[in-house]
């Protein structure tokens, strides 16, 4: 738990992170992630509660636990006063590891993040993926047993997202354990083997991907679009139809085993929506539907 | 909760407190702020190492020649010129100090997000201080023994005790970047940090650098006289003049103890910043 004054930011999260696991934390804006993900990489004391990582209380063994994790903030901290090979120099010998060791573990990295031909450049000439690539490969220079992830991927082009989960993904085989949030559905689908859904300081949801999928959604969802001032009225005359519906100001969401069955009867009823699309259950359905639609500011 | 649980790290035989301070690793810090400076703005630091020198050609020797001889504290005469130069080479330390610690430390606090960094590696808050501190008074030393090599050629050190003047030169980089760094550790603003140059200024022009701090009234002298820079001023002209005695070991302890103040306050500053 973490407070700030008679504000409870974290209240009440736990959960367990098995070695060479992937973890998630998901949640909107605010909902406790950062904080959380601050005080497991022993930056941020907790108010109360109990917390151990690696074994270790960050209270007693703060420098300990640092010195085995890898930190990849929500927004680039790089030096930018450094060239791009300098910054793994540097932040290696922050460790206290020697200098050779170092040099020899940023061209490794170097490799790993694909910025072999970057060790010169500035930072600040990098694109926003290269950066990134970049704040992970600083992440690893000590072999770090724990890679903590902040919203690795948040305003990456799709291209950059991608490289970037593969790069992640090569770390998960290699048994890193990582812990992340992310507010991107997609990328939880990804990359964690297990997640818990965090809103206002606490856990909605626990488990893998499919079973919250199973647990909180259906197999499909079939949205079908009547026009805008119509849809609620129809609504009304498709009670009745899928497991559970949800009327949306621009289009009806048909929670069911089987969408296109779904709009066989929909069109039986004498009702034909503009557009429909039948697809497979995200862990955005879970998300919204835990965490709700209105926006959280 | 617990993360990775299984997977134990060896612990240290017991939680020490000191050491979630200091890792004993300010080196890596000071080491970060070579290379940077050595890539980026080794140009700034030019222009500070000249400033001072431009003081005494203009004052000293300029001046100098309108003024002829000034009576120091101790009551011994001294040519105008030799009078200011122990006064411009504390000035030289403290300007080296202060830039690095106050203007360089603001920007990588508030913009480029630097000590977060640093603090969620092994590094503690002491570690940061330390190596940001000493890297400030690295830059007072250089324009400190590039001022006095400037004061030897024009014939400005009038005794041997001038060689002390070093390591006193170094005793006030290291209290003014200490107390700088504290400070600028609780500033939010530009306009917070105008203030630094607001008391610099008037702290430079009359710390009895160009006269004698006899021609004050009895209150502006203890005035002066509680401010940092005048204790360095003494404490060099003392040493480049020849005019030593045991009273300046008071300024020495001014500066230890400031150098001490800014230390804990730094510290306990970085850790409720980024560790708390």
């Amino acid at each position: 738990m973490k407070r700030y004054g008679g504000f409870a930011a974290v209240d009440g999260i736990s959960f367990e992170v098995a070695p060479g696991e992937s973890f998630g934390l998901l949640g909107p804006n605010g909902a406790g992630k950062s904080t959380t993900m601050r005080m497991v990489g022993a930056v941020s004391t907790r108010t109360a509660g109990e917390l151990s990582i690696l074994g270790l209380d960050p209270d007693a063994y703060g420098p300990e636990i640092r010195s085995q994790l890898g930190v990849v903030p929500q927004s680039d901290n790089l030096d930018t006063e450094l060239r791009v090979r300098e910054n793994l120099l540097v932040y290696g010998r922050y460790f206290g590891l020697p200098g050779r060791l170092v040099a020899k573990r940023a061209d490794e990295l170097l490799a790993f993040a694909q910025l072999e031909d970057k060790g010169k450049a500035k930072v600040d000439s990098l694109s926003g993926g290269m950066k990134r690539r970049l704040t992970i490969a600083r992440a690893l220079i000590n072999d770090p047993r724990v890679l903590l992830l902040d919203e690795p991927t948040t305003g990456l082009d799709p291209q950059a997202r991608h490289i970037l989960w593969d790069r992640l993904f090569r770390l998960k085989e290699q048994g890193t354990t990582l812990l992340l949030t992310t507010h991107y559905m997609d990328e939880a689908e990804q990359l964690c083997d297990r997640l818990v859904v965090v809103d206002t300081g606490t856990i909605m949801a626990e488990g893998t991907p499919a079973e919250l999928i199973r647990r909180y959604s259906s197999r499909e969802v079939l949205e079908v679009r009547f026009g805008s001032d119509r849809n609620s009225e129809v609504a009304k005359r498709l009670e009745g139809i899928g497991d559970r519906m949800e009327v949306l100001p621009d289009r009806i969401l048909v929670y069911s085993r089987d969408g296109e069955a779904e709009l066989v009867r929909i069109t039986e009823a004498g009702l034909h929506p503009i557009t429909s699309l039948v697809r497979r259950s995200s862990l955005e359905d879970v998300f919204l539907r835990l965490t709700g639609r209105s926006l959280i500011e | 909760m617990s993360v990775t649980e299984g997977d134990r790290v060896r612990p240290g035989a017991r939680p020490r407190p000191v050491r979630s301070l200091y890792a004993g690793n300010a080196r890596a810090v000071m080491s970060r702020g070579w290379r940077a400076t050595r890539s980026t703005n080794w140009l700034v630091m030019l222009s500070g190492f000249f400033e001072p020198i431009f003081y005494l050609l203009a004052m000293g020797i300029g001046l100098g020649t309108l003024v002829g001889t000034v009576i120091t504290a101790s009551g011994r005469e001294v040519e105008y010129a030799a009078f200011i130069a122990p006064a411009l080479l504390a000035v030289a330390a403290m300007n080296g100090a202060i830039y690095d610690s106050t203007w360089n430390v603001f920007f990588k606090m508030q913009f480029a997000k630097l000590y977060e960094g640093m603090l969620s590696t092994s590094l503690g808050p002491l570690d940061v201080a330390l190596g940001e501190i000493l890297l400030a008074l690295l830059r007072g030393a250089l324009y400190a023994v590039g001022f006095q090599l400037v004061m030897q050629v024009l014939g400005l050190n009038l005794s041997w005790w001038a060689l002390l003047a070093l390591p006193a030169v170094l005793l006030i980089a290291f209290g003014f970047a200490s107390l700088g760094m504290a400070i600028t550790s609780y500033m939010k603003t530009f306009q917070q940090m105008d203030w630094i140059n607001f008391v610099m200024l008037p702290m430079f022009l009359f710390s009895a650098t160009f006269y004698p701090l006899t021609v004050y009234p009895v209150w502006l002298q203890q005035v002066i006289q509680a401010l940092p820079l005048w204790h360095g001023v003494e404490l060099v002209r003392g040493l480049t003049t020849g005019d030593v005695g045991w009273g300046m070991l008071w300024h020495v302890l001014y500066y230890a103890v400031m150098i001490a103040i800014g230390l804990v306050f730094t510290t306990r500053r970085l850790r409720v910043l980024f560790l708390d």
